[in-house]
């Protein structure tokens, strides 16, 4: 689960982490309350879940109470574009009113903490090239990131930090400030069982202060189970309408942008397989669904809600591998949502398990507009046809 | 004729709950040797048929278990995996989804420096048809014995690769399905690994998805050491970047991870990747057959 940066940095504040002084604001009015409190200069940034905000004109100095508000006027409501966000880009609804910092002689650097899939550990990364994106770093200079594998029955040790503290070149007298604030960091990141902590840039002030000028935190959605207050900083607005539906139902979905084809089906892997499929055969997925493995009638009757309501879906391709689901139950279900739910795309249903004749001889007398397959590539080559042919 | 589990497991269920006891029948009607089961609390009773205990030290006194299926809800499905260590169970097979990352960080630890073999979290488990024997959730009856490996990420895309070979007529000596989480215990080199070794298995599917890198590591080590032929599979070449895509660990990450790498990664190892899901068992059919 993504969250707002001031609800990052309040996460990390807990911890230990010195974070710039400043408040949430979602009226105009809010705003300048919150600047007001502050004092001028204030940096007014929208709160999106997505990176690059500043260029896109997301982050903006404003020196006087003016300029505050005729900033937060323009930047609640727009829609902000960056190279995460894609062309159609993000509502503003939220704006973190923040003290301006003198960045004059300061140092802008970079911090994370992540779990390296390699080896099973949480890892450390430093580097000095603060301000720009750490992909960037990593594909021009290799070298310029430093890293410390942490073991997690002894945890990040101070000596770590300090090591990562002098391999960035900080003077002897901010290291140790460096060093527990990257201590308070880890902290942080276990304590509230984050998949990602990332401060860039990380920022060593003139007079030798660190803190972290912007944070990026996201939180493993298998552990939110134990951390019901981070739960509620959830935001619903920052999501896919149709994904959030979906969740609702236990029903795993991601809509592709500009696809034909809905797909649905149970299991992960074969969803993925089915839209990689779908797409030899000439056609192009409109999305991942990933229905369970119990396939209920009641979930495929949401299943089929969702999938409708992306006006792009030509035709419907169902694939389930049942093994042990009944063929006929599963049939049973889908007949039911196509006639509640007045479908009238094209179903084609490729279905194993047990009972595939009965099923299948049910779909066919249903009278309803559903085609049948044996094999996954059948199934493809026919819903592509169904959805008006490869393009 | 298989790897891991076979006609010596003694199996052990840890959570004999609604789902671990359908599933423990499952098995049981497979062929397993269902010992017996633990569910704190239930020690002294019986379900199904089936003795339950307190604790994982009872169990293993009284029955000699020596492989563990987990269906310890998330919360508590690591200390499960700990407790079977720690009673020195060979082989622990966790089905669980949505254990906690950092959970499965401490698990890892834990078990690098002990005999205990970890499959999962996040899969549907192990089956060695040919010895009749399952620990796991998937369907018995789609598997057939015979000589070729599978191991795979994914649950129902490997109930389709596997039905793909048996409707050819081509058994499988063990599929192993290795999780869709980011850490998991055994990986894809390990099951190369074990299959390579095993004088029984003579050809191995691989079946990847986005997400990590164990794919490219398991083609370095095709390329290094096994000389019987490997197809295999990446799902998710349409996926999105950044998008997690149903299973924890199926997400391109700072534009890594992608299916195009893995595909190239393994072709250079000399695996016959196939772009289409459907073309699996076709594919090992002719690896077989040009042997």
């Amino acid at each position: 689960m993504k969250i707002h940066e001031y609800q990052g940095k309040a996460v990390l504040a807990r911890y230990g982490v010195t974070v710039p002084k400043g408040r949430v604001a979602y009226t105009v009015d809010e705003a300048v309350e919150a600047a007001k409190a502050l004092g001028f200069p204030v940096v007014v940034k929208a709160q999106i879940h997505a990176g690059g905000r500043g260029k896109g004109g997301g982050v903006k100095l404003a020196r006087n109470l003016d300029e505050c508000e005729e900033i937060a006027k323009g930047m609640l409501g727009m829609t902000l574009r960056t190279h995460q966000t894609g062309p159609e880009g993000r509502i503003v609804r939220r704006l973190l009113i923040e003290q301006g910092m003198d960045l004059s002689g300061s140092k802008e650097m970079y911090l994370a903490v992540l779990v390296d899939r390699a080896n099973g550990k949480p890892v450390f990364m430093a580097s000095a090239q603060g301000g720009m994106e750490i992909e960037e770093v990593a594909a021009k200079d290799p070298g310029a990131i430093l890293k410390e594998s942490v073991d997690p029955v002894v945890g990040f040790r101070p000596y770590q930090a300090r090591k990562l503290a002098f391999g960035l070149g900080l003077a002897p007298d901010v290291v140790p400030k460096a060093a527990a604030l990257m201590l308070a960091l880890y902290k942080a990141f276990e304590a509230s069982d984050a998949s990602l902590v990332e401060v860039n840039p990380f920022l060593i002030t003139k007079a030798g202060d660190v803190l972290a000028l912007d944070a990026k935190v996201s939180l493993d959605d298998n552990a939110l189970f134990r951390h019901p207050d981070l739960v509620e900083l959830r935001d619903f607005d920052e999501e896919e309408p149709l994904e959030v539906d979906a969740s609702k139902y236990s029903l795993n979905y991601i809509k592709l942008e500009g696809g034909q084809v809905g797909c649905m089906v149970n299991g992960a892997g074969l969803a993925m397989a089915t839209m990689d499929i779908i797409k030899l055969a000439g056609g192009s997925p409109a999305n991942f669904l990933d229905v369970g493995g119990g396939a209920s009638a009641d979930q495929i009757k949401n299943a089929f809600r969702i999938l409708l309501a992306d006006r792009d879906v030509r035709a419907v391709l169902i694939n389930i591998f049942g093994g042990i689901l009944r063929c006929d139950v599963l049939a049973e279900g889908v007949i039911a949502a196509v006639r509640d739910l007045k479908v009238s795309v094209p179903v084609v249903v490729r279905m194993k398990g047990n009972n595939e004749e009965k099923g299948r001889a049910m779909l066919k007398e249903s009278g309803l507009n559903f085609d049948t397959a044996d094999g996954m590539t059948e199934a493809a080559e026919k819903v592509v046809r169904a959805a008006g042919g490869a393009r | 004729m298989s790897v891991l589990v076979g006609r010596d497991t003694r199996l052990l269920v840890q959570g004999m709950g609604k789902h671990g006891t359908f599933h423990a029948v499952g098995c049981r009607e497979y062929g397993t040797n269902v010992v017996g089961g633990v569910t704190p609390g239930k020690g002294g009773t019986t379900v199904e048929g089936f003795p339950l205990f307190d604790t994982v030290e009872e169990a293993v006194r009284k029955t000699g278990a020596n492989v563990s299926v987990v269906f310890v809800p998330p919360a508590g499905a690591a200390d499960a995996i700990i407790e079977a260590a720690d009673e020195a169970i060979a082989l622990v097979v966790a089905i669980t989804e949505g254990i906690p990352t950092l959970d499965m960080v401490k698990v890892w630890a834990y078990l690098k420096d002990r005999a205990t073999r970890l499959i999962g979290p996040n899969c549907p488990g192990i089956i060695s048809p040919g010895e009749r024997c399952k620990v796991g959730i998937m369907p018995g009856h789609i598997h057939l014995g015979g000589p070729v490996g599978v191991v795979s990420r994914s649950g129902t895309l490997t109930y389709e690769a596997v039905a793909q070979l048996t409707a050819l007529g081509i058994g499988q000596t063990t599929c192993i399905g290795i999780g869709g989480d980011p850490i998991i215990g055994t990986t894809h080199t390990d099951a190369l690994r074990l299959f390579n070794e095993d004088g029984t298995t003579e050809a191995i599917v691989m079946i990847g998805e986005i997400g990590g890198s164990a794919e490219e590591d398991a083609a370095a080590y095709v390329k290094a050491h096994v000389k019987k032929p490997v197809v295999g599979f990446i799902a998710g070449q349409t996926a999105p970047p950044g998008r997690r895509m149903g299973h924890a660990g199926a997400i391109i990450a700072g534009g890594k991870g992608t299916a195009a790498e893995k595909m190239k990664a393994m072709e250079a190892a000399g695996i016959r990747v196939v772009k289409s899901p459907a073309e699996i068992g076709s594919a090992v059919k002719e690896v077989i057959r040009r042997k």
